[in-house]
């Protein structure tokens, strides 16, 4: 394949301009995106790393590896810096930020130096958090519970809190310029009903950055004034509710998983639909399903309070309302299985990520029903099923489908081709270390066994030696594209255009892209996914 | 090693067998989903792969299709509502006549009070078959009892009690966690439960380490804090008798009735101006900062033993409003 395309070096985004200036002030998406991808997987194996010491120390039941004080700093910083810097920019800020402009038929997004201005932002939060943990850590869990985070914890909190209010506005930025763009960005055709899902998908989700984050930004910063100045909101003892905290964290918090799945959902959408050869099945209502997610969310934020003291009927009503909210995503996955039906199926790295996701998701989604359910949530809220219903769908979930993206378009992004058998290894290492790792938590939480614990009672012990087995497969799973990726850059074969055949806008432009995308603008009379008319390639792909 | 593999946890309540009942049929629903999802994927995947299925049928979607994946899974989801919600109520709802544990949750210990004046730490002994209630508040961080042999939990706040009652079934030693993440040694803040035969629990009752019933030190209390000053057991007070109003309404100077549960006598002592009985002036002094946690259970104590039947329907009514707290 490479062979064919002889290399003239054209003129792309990558060799357009050189020199460290040259990128650290464009205002190419494109570009940006890089400075999003670079610094995001930095954070990644920083969170990672702390991932990897709270397996080994819950290797054994006593508290032996790391003190207690530090172990309760890491499980908080790996929260924070994978929740707040890892994913809820991951596949929104680099995939999103790459290809919706190509997707639509856009020169750039809407407001090209926001968006510059966002990673600034991000960078700016994510150095501030790093720095409040090098010099001393944090130790309030990712969730920040009040009195405990305003007045017992003797760490460094408002540094904390401060990174995660600053990142905070790299998220409203990214989102605005995403609802802007789909609005107004278009290409002459391309009407809402040929939007790819990728695009509906990141527009929800943008919606609930911008009216959500907000919410977090201020909480945060009065659980930073309640610190210093004692000015009494969420402490009792100074007439303070405790509780407030936890509807103002969570009225975000909860809307905030869905900003960490939607796009992954939108990924999920293309892939399938590309290696299938089909249109989505359903297409108008996975798109729906996307804002019905959007909206509903944030109307279920007291299901992470059933065991706090709230009241039984508002317990109800929320449990009623987490009810219904998984309901689109139920509609999203028969969808995607409905699209395989009679498609012309190839096992491209991204597909087997893809059906990876849609089976871990399933299992995520399913457990957050077991959780909506009063009489089983006050039994395991707190324990390990918790975390593992989340890893499901946070990592089994949105992870998956990041690393499913990046092999998808990594051959747009980079112009060139990762090996194939080395990313097939990967996404099975993937897999099954993923769920080595966390399946056992399920079974752990329903036994009892609390979340946030340093040491633990013996009987625990040999599904937490799993766990942590598990985990060591999984890290294997992601070190590797981590090394071909980089490999690829110089050795890996010169990707074509389009290199698995799909339909969309991104494809018909070379890769990697010129600066300007386009060298016209193009014009859309087809709808999204019309692979009925999109020539058929050779039937024996040998890979 | 597989002595060291327990797959399921004891249950040791009434309430577990109906929270394991909803349990198997979540985790047979959700089985019966991840097969069929699993299994679709797989057939699709190799039936329609690209070496004998060249030619993909395209196929725009079907409404009939959409709704029943839309209605089957809401109306499957409104049984499990509908039944997690029943056993929601009931741990809601303390039956009467309950036998009543005060805990004072703190960094990094529980402290238990019996009203007949035992006291504990990290440790609770209870009868074999009696409803067993707990009235709790935390002196620090938010910290939450969780005992999984009987399937309960509830978060101890600062400032305010929550409670939360079980019903053993089973004689033995059960975990006690803190299960809400509050600092340093939260995995250290951990106890045990002992459910005792009833004689047994007599027995060791009578072992001693009370020194006066809960009430009788609230009794006490009362008389040194010179709250008795005020509050007479006549009418000539100048604050309110006492007698017989808890688990009753109360009418407000502003004209609102609130109902006099636990929450409600300890506000009343902490933060008398924010509710005035009507017909009294505002004078009574607060004590925020004078009386420990412990103590102000020991006079909550007191002032539901003035009204009898001291655990009668008057704390079942109240015990609902303790749960029901929230805003
Ligand atoms: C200076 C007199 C005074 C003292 C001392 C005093 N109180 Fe009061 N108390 C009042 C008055 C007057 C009211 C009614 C007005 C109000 O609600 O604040 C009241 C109301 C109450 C109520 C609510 C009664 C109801 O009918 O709803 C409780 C309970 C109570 N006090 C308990 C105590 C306790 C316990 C102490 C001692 C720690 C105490 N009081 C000390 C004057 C006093
Ligand atoms: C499909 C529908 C879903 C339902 C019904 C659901 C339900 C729930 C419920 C009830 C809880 C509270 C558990 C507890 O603390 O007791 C919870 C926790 C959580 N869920 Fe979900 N969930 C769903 C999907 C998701 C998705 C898609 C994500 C993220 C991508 C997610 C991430 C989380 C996280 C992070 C927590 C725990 C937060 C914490 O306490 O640290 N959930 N979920
Ligand atoms: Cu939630
Ligand atoms: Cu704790």
């Amino acid at each position: 394949m490479a062979t064919a395309v002889q290399s003239v070096e054209r003129e792309n985004y990558l060799n357009s301009n050189y020199g460290i200036k040259s990128w650290l002030l464009t205002s190419d998406h494109k570009r940006i995106a890089m400075l999003y991808l670079i610094s995001i997987t930095a954070m990644f194996w920083i969170g990672g790393f702390f991932a990897m010491l709270i397996r080994l120390e819950l290797l054994t039941p006593a508290g032996d590896l790391v003190s207690s004080d530090t172990y309760n700093k890491l499980f908080t910083m790996h929260g924070i810096i994978m929740v707040f810097f890892f994913l809820i920019p991951s596949v929104p800020a680099v995939i999103g930020n790459f290809v919706i402009p190509l997707m639509i038929g856009a020169k750039d997004l809407a407001f090209p130096r926001i968006n510059l201005l966002s990673w600034y932002i991000y960078m700016a939060g994510a150095i501030t958090a790093i720095v409040a943990m090098v010099t001393g850590g944090v130790d309030t869990g990712w969730t920040f519970y009040t009195p405990f985070s305003t007045t017992y914890s003797n760490t460094h909190v408002i540094g904390a809190a401060i990174g995660i209010f600053i990142a905070g506005f790299s998220s409203i930025f990214t989102g605005l310029n995403f609802i802007v763009t789909i609005h107004r960005m278009r290409a002459p055709g391309m009407t809402w009903r040929r939007l790819p899902l990728f695009c509906w998908s990141n527009y929800a989700a943008a919606l609930i950055m911008v009216l959500g984050t907000p919410v977090v930004a201020i909480t945060l910063l009065l659980v930073a004034l309640e610190r210093a100045f004692n000015i009494g909101v969420f402490n009792p003892q100074l007439g303070g509710d405790p509780l407030l905290f936890q509807h103002l964290f969570w009225f975000y918090s909860h809307p905030a998983v869905y900003i960490m799945i939607l796009p992954g959902m939108g990924v999920i959408s293309e892939i399938i639909a590309c290696f299938s050869r089909k249109r989505v099945f359903g297409y108008e209502f996975v798109a729906l399903a996307s804002i019905a997610i959007a909206v509903l969310g944030f109307l279920v934020w007291a299901h992470h309070m059933f065991v706090a003291g709230i009241s039984v009927y508002a317990a109800l009503v929320f449990s009623l309302l987490s009810y219904l909210v998984a309901i689109p995503s139920a509609v999203k996955v028969f969808n995607w299985t409905a699209t395989l039906y009679k498609g012309s199926i190839r096992y491209e790295t991204p597909m087997l990520y893809a059906f990876g996701f849609i089976g871990l998701f399933t299992v995520g989604g399913l457990t957050g029903v077991f959780l909506a359910s009063l009489g089983i949530d006050v039994h395991v809220t707190d324990t390990y099923f918790v975390v593992a219903h989340f890893h499901y769908v946070m990592v089994g979930g949105m992870v998956m489908a990041y690393m499913a993206g990046l092999h998808f378009w990594w051959p747009k992004i980079s112009g060139r081709m990762y090996p194939e058998a080395w990313a097939k290894l990967s996404a099975l290492l993937v897999f099954v270390g993923f769920n080595t790792t966390f399946f056992p938590q399920f079974i752990l939480g329903y036994m009892g066994s609390p979340r946030r614990y340093h040491a633990y009672p013996p009987e625990f012990q040999v599904l937490n030696v799993l766990s942590t087995a598990g985990a060591s497969i999984l890290a294997v799973g992601y070190v590797l594209p981590m090394i071909y990726f980089l490999w690829s850059l110089r050795y890996g074969e010169l990707a074509p255009p389009n290199p698995w055949n799909a339909v969309g806008l991104e494809w018909m432009t070379p890769s990697p892209p010129p600066t300007h995308n386009f060298d016209e603008t193009p014009i859309v009379t087809w709808e999204a996914y019309d692979y009925e008319h999109q020539p058929q390639e050779e039937v024996s792909v040998g890979h | 090693m597989w002595k060291n593999l327990p797959l399921f946890p004891e249950r040791a309540s009434a309430l577990a067998w109906q929270v394991d009942g909803l349990y198997f049929l979540l985790v047979a629903v959700s089985a019966f989903f991840t097969l069929l999802i699993f299994v679709l994927i797989f057939v699709f995947a190799v039936k329609y792969r690209r070496s004998v299925h060249p030619h993909p049928v395209q196929i725009e979607g079907s409404l009939p299709l959409e709704l029943a994946w839309t209605l089957i899974p809401l109306g499957i989801c409104m049984i499990f509502f509908a039944w997690g919600s029943l056993i929601y109520f009931q741990e809601a709802r303390p039956p009467q006549g309950a036998m009543e544990v005060y805990v004072v949750a703190k960094q990094w210990m529980w402290k238990f009070e019996h009203e007949t004046g035992q006291r504990e730490i990290n440790q609770l002994h209870v009868p074999l078959g009696r409803d067993v209630k707990m009235i709790m508040s935390s002196q620090d961080a938010i910290h939450s009892f969780y005992v999984p042999a009987f399937r309960i939990k509830a978060d101890v706040l600062p400032g305010r009690y929550t409670s939360t009652w079980f019903h053993p079934t089973k004689v033995g030693t059960y975990h006690l966690f803190c299960a809400e993440y509050c600092g340093t040694d939260h995995s250290g803040m951990i106890g045990q439960v002992i459910v005792m035969e009833p004689y047994a629990y007599q027995a060791w009752l009578s072992g001693g380490g009370a020194t006066g019933s809960l009430a009788e030190n609230g009794q006490q209390l009362f008389q040194q804090l010179g709250c008795s000053t005020c509050h007479r057991f006549d009418t000539q007070g100048r604050g309110p008798n006492l007698t017989n109003i808890f688990g009753k309404p109360v009418l407000l100077d502003d004209g609102r009735t609130v109902v006099a549960d636990e929450n409600y006598i300890r506000e009343s002592i902490l933060n008398p101006g924010a509710k005035i009985v009507s017909g009294f002036k505002p004078i009574m002094p607060t004590f925020q900062g004078q009386v420990s946690e412990e103590n102000l259970m020991a006079l909550v104590a007191y002032i539901k033993s003035l009204s009898q039947p001291a655990s009668g329907p008057a704390s079942n009514q109240a015990a609902a409003s303790v749960s029901s707290n929230g805003q």
